[in-house]
């Protein structure tokens, strides 16, 4: 797997009301890599996910999945949103089921990957409840659950865990950690929490915005076998730190 | 009693208690006004005489024949009306193009009121079944349509996308995404607008039919018979309000993750 973003450009309106958005976005996602899109609101960095999904289209440039361009929304790329993530008059294991659904598979199948990632995700006991009985952490793990069952070749999460209180939020990193070296995902998360995108991501792309670009990017390098350990770990912080005031001094650049 | 004391706050406290109790109390007031004599008996017939009308309709078979005729009527131009108000409303609601289009001449019709047609669908129609589910009809249909549209406005575009980014495409968005999502909010429209086409039915009988409650009730005005015009009223009053409950209780069965 493979996915191509170069020199993407995307602007809303026409003529001289035109806004520029992103402004040349490149990166490159390979099979089993965790990549982070870390910026502020306005950064454009939702709207780079978007056009990877194929909801929206680049005014320039190439999305290209496999060496094929991207031009609608696929089952190849598979999206969690931050809120309205499940169908709430579907249970739980019917949410599982919904993507393989409409790809049309076999009963039988769909009845046992459904049951696969409930476990996997460590919901197999609430495959019968709505979702207003879940909370919001549990809710985002049949999402991931769905977008998974429906084989994506890349996850697409937009602030997953935006939504959710601090503590879950945290409990949510770990869970999404251990997904991603359990099942092997490729996954390009979007934040505006450079600490999550540092814990979870191998690779991090920090974004400004007015217009949004990519101003620097990093590999990460740390030891992730104890999540709660590297958080207040030395070298996590010195990371943490020195982004943040790259982040901060970031101020919107002069060309329209 | 103190053993008393529980059953009757668990009976007080029930939802149904204080609507019931606000019912009881006009009654009695009826009944206590009624009896004084302070008002003329042709005015404000007793409890007992319009009971007591109502039972010799009943035997005879005038009520439920009027009954039928006038909820057959209002479940024919119902049935017309909302059929056709779920897919224009829908398509309003997905599609700009026919939003545009047919948003302000519905807007415009909406408001002219239902009864006003009467004259020129009689002229058209003659007196027979077909004005009168006509009249309801167009006394439904734009408010029907029109808030269909704005239910599917409102379903949240994440749940689109989810379903497309899954690999769904056109019908099966509509089908399984968008419709069980409006379902609620389209039972609701339905019961606020039968309102109206239980209101309209008997405005079109008051005006020419030969049977139905609305017929009975300008017929009664004719010989005074203010004890029948109290039996149609109330029998009016009862089957909308069996109608509404009926759509609610359909409504928390079949939707039950709305509420």
């Amino acid at each position: 797997m493979h996915l191509q973003v170069s020199q993407v450009c995307k602007s809303f309106g026409h003529g001289p009301k035109a806004k520029l958005v992103l402004d040349q976005v490149s990166f490159d996602l390979h099979s089993g890599q965790f990549l982070a899109l870390v910026g502020s609101s306005g950064s454009g960095k939702s709207t780079v996910m978007r056009l990877i999904a194929g909801l929206d289209t680049p005014s320039s440039g190439s999305i290209c999945l496999d060496g094929v361009s991207v031009r609608r929304p696929g089952s190849d790329r598979g999206m969690v949103f931050q809120k309205y993530s499940l169908y709430p008059w579907l249970t739980v294991a019917q949410n599982v089921a919904f993507g393989m659904e409409l790809q049309q598979r076999q009963r039988q199948e769909i009845r046992e990957r459904t049951s696969y990632f409930l476990e996997v995700v460590g919901l197999a006991d609430a495959a019968r409840l709505l979702p207003r009985e879940l909370s919001g952490g549990m809710q985002q793990r049949v999402a991931i659950a769905r977008a998974l069952a429906a084989e994506p070749k890349v996850l697409l999460l937009d602030e997953p865990f935006g939504a959710l209180d601090i503590q879950i939020r945290e409990s949510m990193q770990e869970f999404l950690h251990q997904l991603w070296q359990q099942t092997g995902l490729t996954a390009l998360l979007i934040t505006h929490d450079l600490e999550e995108a540092l814990l979870l991501a191998g690779q991090v792309h920090i974004m400004a915005p007015s217009p949004g670009r990519i101003v620097r990017s990093v590999a990460v390098e740390l030891d992730r076998s104890d999540m709660a350990h590297l958080r207040v770990s030395p070298d996590f912080l010195a990371l943490r730190e020195e982004l943040a005031g790259s982040l901060r001094r970031l101020e919107p650049a002069t060309r329209r | 009693m103190p053993l008393a004391t529980p059953r009757l706050n668990r009976t007080l406290r029930h939802p149904w208690t204080l609507g019931v109790l606000g019912v009881v109390v006009v009654l009695l007031l009826w009944l206590l006004i009624s009896s004084s004599g302070v008002v003329d008996k042709l005015f404000l017939p007793s409890p007992q005489a319009v009971w007591q009308a109502g039972q010799t309709q009943w035997s005879s078979g005038i009520l439920l024949k009027d009954a039928i005729a006038s909820i057959q009527r209002v479940f024919i131009g119902f049935a017309l009306s909302a059929g056709l108000a779920l897919p224009i409303g829908i398509a309003m609601g997905t599609n700009v193009v026919i939003c545009r289009l047919l948003e302000p001449l519905m807007g415009l019709i909406r408001y002219m009121p239902a009864p006003a047609f009467i004259p020129l669908l009689i002229i058209y129609f003659g007196l027979e079944e077909l004005p009168k589910v006509l009249l309801i009809f167009i006394g439904t249909f734009f408010f029907n349509t029109l808030m269909i549209m704005d239910a599917v406005k409102f379903v949240p575009r994440e749940l689109v996308e989810t379903a497309r980014t899954l690999g769904g495409r056109g019908l099966p968005i509509l089908t399984r995404v968008v419709a069980p999502f409006i379902a609620p909010q389209v039972l609701d429209t339905y019961r606020i607008n039968m309102a109206s086409a239980w209101n309209l039915v008997i405005v079109a009988e008051l005006v020419a039919a030969t049977e139905g409650l609305g017929k009975r009730i300008s017929l009664a005005q004719r010989f005074l018979r203010t004890d029948e015009i109290f039996v149609g009223l109330i029998v009016i009053g009862l089957i909308g309000l069996a109608i509404d409950l009926g759509f609610r209780f359909l409504m928390r069965r079949a939707c039950s993750w709305a509420n």
